[in-house]
């Protein structure tokens, strides 16, 4: 349970840091490089919420 | 942002559209009834009954008011300078407007979304649980999301559009779907030693009627959400049917050649499920995309369809017997995309919505869901299982001539 809470806090933190990226930043690459780096957490925090989703039929 | 004025015209043209709009929550429900099991059909049925009473009730006190409108009153954020409009405020119980036609289109959202998590949880979600998470779906995570989109939000102010629901309606129930399955688990038997059992739906043909049902319910969504959000012209109507149709042939032709070449022989209940990922995808782009591009659409999320099933019931141990988290979370998530492609749509807008179904939905859908789980079970129990859910919950079979044995029994004759 721990695991797929961080994988949820994960996919939340990046989407926090998608929406950072459209109030801080005006526009241009700076913008879309922080939103794709926001996106880039959200797929690790997916993956380790299918991992943890996993794991119980592995024990 | 002022609120959008139709015409009277248009208005007719969205009210008839909406009249056939049931008929995509009907087909829904038979597909899912059957690709589930034979001895919990009438459970599917019954549970897609509730799922739709229950959102639809849970929108009227609520979600209409979250929802919203644009124009009208609304809790507003100031960031960065610059309004960011987050939830809406009208008065409960369907006040301000009353039913007008974008309160109507958002009952029949929240209905189809409820619809969706039922094929994910199949064979082991209790009638319950399916009801109280209908409710949670239809009066509060899906009007938030539909707000965001539909009632003017902070996505529509970015440029983002989903006028047919790919996101709000498809993605939202598919996305609760996948949380459901997390929470609720696979069913029993179902990934044990070696390979995972292949558990086949009860019903192909169920299935199969199930798609040209909803064809006919897309095409009424689809028109009424492009005249309503999008201000489409009765003009563009022949634009949105002829791109409707065209995606999902292309992509349940895609389908059938791929499990033709895959498996030999074209699967009929994937094809089924490529031919409603079609649906789905052109949800967001019938009225913006040349046909062309509406086929090459439909092709990409009805090619990616099996790829998409084997890897979640295969690799990735998530029991989906509905099929609901590649059709609808993917497919409506691919149509999003694809509008910014295709649709000469503000694609980092497009982009952001795809980021914040699966970066605030999906942890939004699964965190109440499982605090509900605390409080009220939602997986039947093993007994439920074995016995089959109609009997279970309902006390009597949908096919009561036909003889249906439990777990132990068929265990017991096989050894």
């Amino acid at each position: 349970m721990p695991m797929k809470i961080a994988g949820f806090g994960l996919l939340l933190a990046g989407w926090l840091l998608v929406l950072a990226a459209l109030v801080l930043l005006p526009g241009g690459l700076a913008r879309n490089a922080f939103a794709a780096a926001g996106l880039g957490v959200e797929a690790v925090g997916l993956v380790l919420a299918v991992r943890a989703h996993r794991m119980p039929d592995r024990k | 942002m002022a609120p959008r004025e139709l015409s009277e015209i248009q208005t007719a043209v969205a009210a008839v559209c909406l009249l056939l709009a049931p008929l995509a929550a009907a087909g829904l429900t038979l597909t899912n009834a059957g690709l589930g099991r034979l001895r919990n059909a009438a459970h599917a049925m019954m549970a897609a009954l509730c799922a739709i009473a229950a959102a639809a009730c849970a929108y009227f006190v609520l979600g209409r008011s979250i929802q919203g409108e644009t124009g009208a009153a609304a809790h507003v954020l100031m960031l960065g300078g610059k309004p960011w409009d987050w939830l809406g405020a009208m008065p409960l119980f369907f006040g301000g407007p009353g039913a007008d036609l974008a309160g109507w289109i958002g009952l029949v959202g929240a209905s189809l979304a409820a619809l969706i998590p039922p094929g994910s949880g199949a064979d082991r979600w209790r009638l319950a649980a399916v009801s109280v998470s209908s409710a949670i779906l239809g009066g509060l995570t899906f009007p938030l999301f539909a707000h965001w989109t539909w009632g003017g939000g902070w996505l529509a102010q970015l440029g983002y559009r989903d006028p047919g629901g790919a996101g709000v309606i498809h993605a939202v129930g598919g996305l609760t779907g996948l949380a459901i399955t997390w929470i609720v688990g696979p069913r029993r038997g179902k990934y044990g030693s070696g390979m995972p059992m292949a558990i086949p739906g009860h019903n192909a043909v169920f299935v199969l009627f199930g798609c040209l049902l909803s064809l006919v319910g897309w095409l009424g969504l689809n028109a009424a959400g492009s005249v309503i959000f999008g201000g489409a012209e009765a003009a563009t109507l022949p634009r949105i049917a002829v791109n409707t149709v065209l995606s999902a042939a292309a992509a349940a032709l895609a389908t059938a050649a791929v499990t033709r070449y895959k498996y030999t022989k074209p699967d009929a209940t994937l094809t089924a499920n490529g031919w409603t990922a079609g649906l789905v995808a052109s949800s967001a782009v019938c009225a913006s995309v040349p046909p062309a591009a509406a086929l090459l659409i439909g092709l990409i999320a009805g090619g990616s369809v099996t790829f998409t099933v084997e890897l979640l019931d295969l690799r990735l141990e998530i029991d989906d017997p509905g099929g609901s988290i590649s059709v609808h979370a993917l497919g409506g998530l691919w149509g999003i995309v694809a509008l910014g492609l295709f649709g000469h749509g503000n694609l980092l807008a497009q982009v952001v919505g795809v980021a914040t179904l699966a970066g605030f939905i999906l942890p939004f859908a699964w965190g109440v869901n499982a605090l509900m789980n605390l409080r009220l079970r939602q997986r039947v129990a093993v007994e439920g299982e074995h016995q089959g859910m109609d009997l279970y919950e309902l006390g009597a079979g949908a096919y009561p001539e036909v003889v249906t044995h439990d777990d132990h029994t068929r265990q017991d004759s096989i050894d």
